[in-house]
């Protein structure tokens, strides 16, 4: 008989708050709307933080509430995005697909080094270091911040230089964030030249770091049609609002800094 | 000696003397698991103290109203682990509801705490020292406070380790071990201290 006390205390404790959980769980149930989870399958699922939310389930939240656009995220696909307007029975703008471009083409071979670094593989650390290993201070620094930002595998660095594969870019803009340099631009999908350099550097003295950078000639500013690129602070800027793709500008640029794709 | 002064004491040799993690070495699994941040350090610590001190609170009353008349005190350690495994339910539930903001800092931690020895340790502590209901609410706050206070120093190391240049074979998991070795060590000077 001894036995059955603690039994049969412990047994109705745990019935107790068994039957107490069940009351909370139900008197205190959070309503929870079901157009989040829809919205969440949309989604690219990623959660790269692109969009300045904390994640892709913040973002659908966010979504169903009304305070964001279904197109705040550059990563969800067209039909996805129309889909999510179907749930929320509203309509959206079509947004610009933008993809992120390098604008360096100072490779190993074409930029001079400062001195050489061994340092952490990390931009924001070598770039501690006297602005990198680079004698150019505007230049890709190459350790690869970038491409461990980067959740869909767009990005890698290629002799010294990070170069993004347009197929895979959604435009998060995460790499643009994070470099030092700020050489990573966000450009629209449909532009296809480029002036691959960041150097306000005077043509002079650009000469001795690097084969490849900008001397600010203006050859392609004369020559182009649409008057669409503009030398100031001795670095050519293409106004892409104006430019027509034409690649006059390309063929004129004597150090073959613009490029065409 | 009033009873302010007493919980004092009571509190600070618990913080630091007897320091929960680093010398009677409670509740080392979320010590080496959730240490890698300082910031989410903080929120395990937080959400330990308050399951702490309202576990106190409500082994405290089983022990004294259910297990002590009925003569089963030896069943404590079964008791003691369902009231702590319905608090903690109870209390993720309450928050969700009440608190989402606070819900989305503690939430992941909360459901981690049931099987946290700190928190059944701080239960058996209180009646093994023979505490009353208050003591053992200060005991079980203070506890959950020397918690924190271990965790987050743990952290901020681990922090620096990060970026520290550690031989290969000690990289990751050994230097932790040997960090928080270290820690428990200085913790130790804090023992020729009576309160």
């Amino acid at each position: 008989m001894q036995i059955l006390i603690p039994v049969i205390i412990l047994g109705v404790l745990g019935l107790v708050f068994g039957a107490l959980l069940g009351v909370a769980a139900k008197a205190l149930k959070v309503e929870k709307d079901e157009r989040i989870e829809e919205v969440l399958e949309l989604l690219p699922g990623a959660n790269c933080g692109g969009c300045g939310y904390a994640g892709c389930s913040a973002l659908a939240e966010a979504i169903v509430k009304g305070e964001a656009e279904p197109t705040k995220c550059p990563g969800t696909k067209k039909e996805n995005v129309d889909k999510i307007a179907d749930i929320l029975g509203i309509v959206v703008q079509e947004k610009e697909k933008m993809v992120a471009k390098v604008l360096c083409s100072g490779t190993c071979d074409k930029a001079a080094a400062k001195y050489e670094y061994e340092g952490i593989t990390d931009c924001v650390a070598a770039q501690r270091f006297g602005g990198g290993e680079k004698s150019c201070s505007f230049g890709c620094t190459g350790y690869g911040s970038c491409v461990s930002v980067c959740r869909f595998d767009a990005i890698h660095i290629e002799n010294g230089v990070a170069v993004v594969d347009d197929e895979k870019c959604v435009g998060c803009g995460m790499c643009a964030a994070i470099c030092p340099k700020s050489v990573i631009d966000m450009i629209p999908a449909k532009q296809r030249v480029f002036v691959l350099c960041k150097s306000k550097d005077k043509g002079a003295v650009l000469k001795d770091i690097c084969s490849a950078g900008c001397i600010g000639c203006k050859l392609c500013e004369k020559n182009c049609p649409n008057s669409a690129i503009c030398v100031t602070d001795n670095l050519a800027a293409i106004d892409y609002s104006k430019c027509s793709n034409c690649g006059i500008c390309v063929e004129k640029c004597p150090k073959k800094v613009i490029s065409i794709r | 000696m009033s009873l302010f002064i007493e919980l004092v004491l009571l509190s600070l040799s618990t913080i630091l003397v007897n320091n929960f993690v680093l010398v009677k070495f409670l509740g080392i699994c979320p010590f080496l698991g959730v240490s890698k941040k300082v910031s989410t350090a903080l929120g395990m610590s937080l959400a330990v103290t308050f399951v702490m001190t309202v576990a106190s609170a409500c082994t405290y009353l089983v022990q004294a109203f259910l297990l002590e008349p009925f003569g089963i005190e030896y069943m404590q350690t079964v008791a003691f682990i369902l009231v702590i495994a319905v608090l903690v339910q109870f209390v993720e539930m309450v928050i969700q509801k009440f608190s989402p903001a606070l819900y989305n800092a503690l939430g992941i931690y909360l459901p981690l705490i049931t099987t946290n020895c700190a928190v059944l340790g701080v239960a058996l502590l209180n009646v093994q020292e023979g505490y009353d209901f208050i003591h053992s609410v200060v005991f079980g706050f203070s506890g959950g406070l020397s918690f924190m206070l271990g965790i987050v120093l743990f952290a901020g190391v681990r922090e620096r380790l990060e970026t520290a240049d550690i031989p290969k074979a000690l990289q990751g998991f050994p230097i932790a071990l040997i960090t928080a070795g270290l820690i428990a060590m200085a913790f130790l000077g804090f023992s020729g201290m009576k309160f």
